[in-house]
């Protein structure tokens, strides 16, 4: 197998999961494009650890996939307290920050 | 260099590639956020599919354990505390979604170009020369060189919880 194989297919998921960030307007739906990002990485890096052999990879892919459970926990835990207080979480109708 | 053949690795590799990639487009163009998340967990699986091609077997079960397992049942908790309805919805993109389209082709053209040129067809070590990782060598880095970011991370992992926890509570 190619390493490029692996490469390429991280880099697609990577973008569609950037296009899903930048055309997504609903909260969770950002936060699904953005487990596509992590995913792409966590790919990469077991590509690379299988070409060099090394178990830091493996590591560093079993971190990423402890900072996503997290980040989901605490994006959803915010998701939620907005739906609360704005009945919507639609993204650009969230402008109070907009000087 | 001479590579191992490997047909049945790769014509594994096309099929969950090709899943993988036309559950990722559903999930940034469905209308219907249950099925997003639904589509999202083929690509999960199809990733965990592809460790196990790569021989990265405990990180494919973690995997599965935590997104299929753990993150989905969140993802879909959170959609159903809010929405009222369950169903397709015609308003989910951004006014001006299609400036993502070029941002993501470019970023995709940018990468292709690095990669086919960095790599060109440097081939992955086949199964009789590739290096295997077992579980007890991943727990010797973990504990040992690595020791450090692991209670970073189980630190985040706590701030998390708590974090979580007085985000939700009502008062």
């Amino acid at each position: 197998m190619l390493i490029n194989q692996f490469l390429l297919l991280g880099a697609a998921l990577f973008c569609i999961g950037v296009y899903g960030v930048i055309a997504r307007k609903n909260a969770v739906m950002v936060l699904m494009s953005i487990e596509l990002i992590l995913n792409a990485v966590n790919l990469n890096l077991l590509a690379f650890a299988l070409r060099n052999g090394s178990p830091d990879g493996h590591v560093f892919a079993l971190y990423v996939i402890a900072i996503a459970a997290a980040e989901v926990g605490v994006g959803l835990g915010l998701v939620l307290l907005i739906f609360r207080n704005k009945r919507t979480i639609a993204l650009d109708e969230l402008s109070e920050m907009k000087g | 260099m001479l590579a191992e053949a490997l047909v049945a690795q790769n014509i594994a590799f096309g099929i969950i590639a090709a899943v993988m990639i036309v559950g990722a487009f559903r999930v940034v163009t469905s209308d219907n956020v249950v099925h997003a998340a639904l589509w999202l967990v083929c690509v999960l699986a199809g990733a965990a599919a592809q460790y196990l091609l790569v021989y990265a077997e405990f990180v494919a079960i973690t995997q599965i354990l935590v997104y299929v397992g753990a993150v989905m049942v969140l993802f879909l908790f959170g959609v159903m505390l809010t929405r009222a309805r369950i169903g397709s919805e015609s308003n989910l993109n951004n006014k001006n979604w299609a400036l993502g389209i070029p941002v993501a082709l470019a970023l995709f053209a940018a990468m292709a170009i690095a990669l086919v040129g960095g790599f060109k067809d440097e081939y992955l070590p086949g199964p009789s020369k590739a290096i295997r990782i077992d579980t007890q060598s991943i727990s010797d880095a973990i504990f040992k060189p690595y020791l450090l970011p692991f209670w970073a991370l189980s630190f985040v992992l706590l701030v998390a919880v708590i974090g979580a926890i007085v985000l939700a509570r009502k008062d």
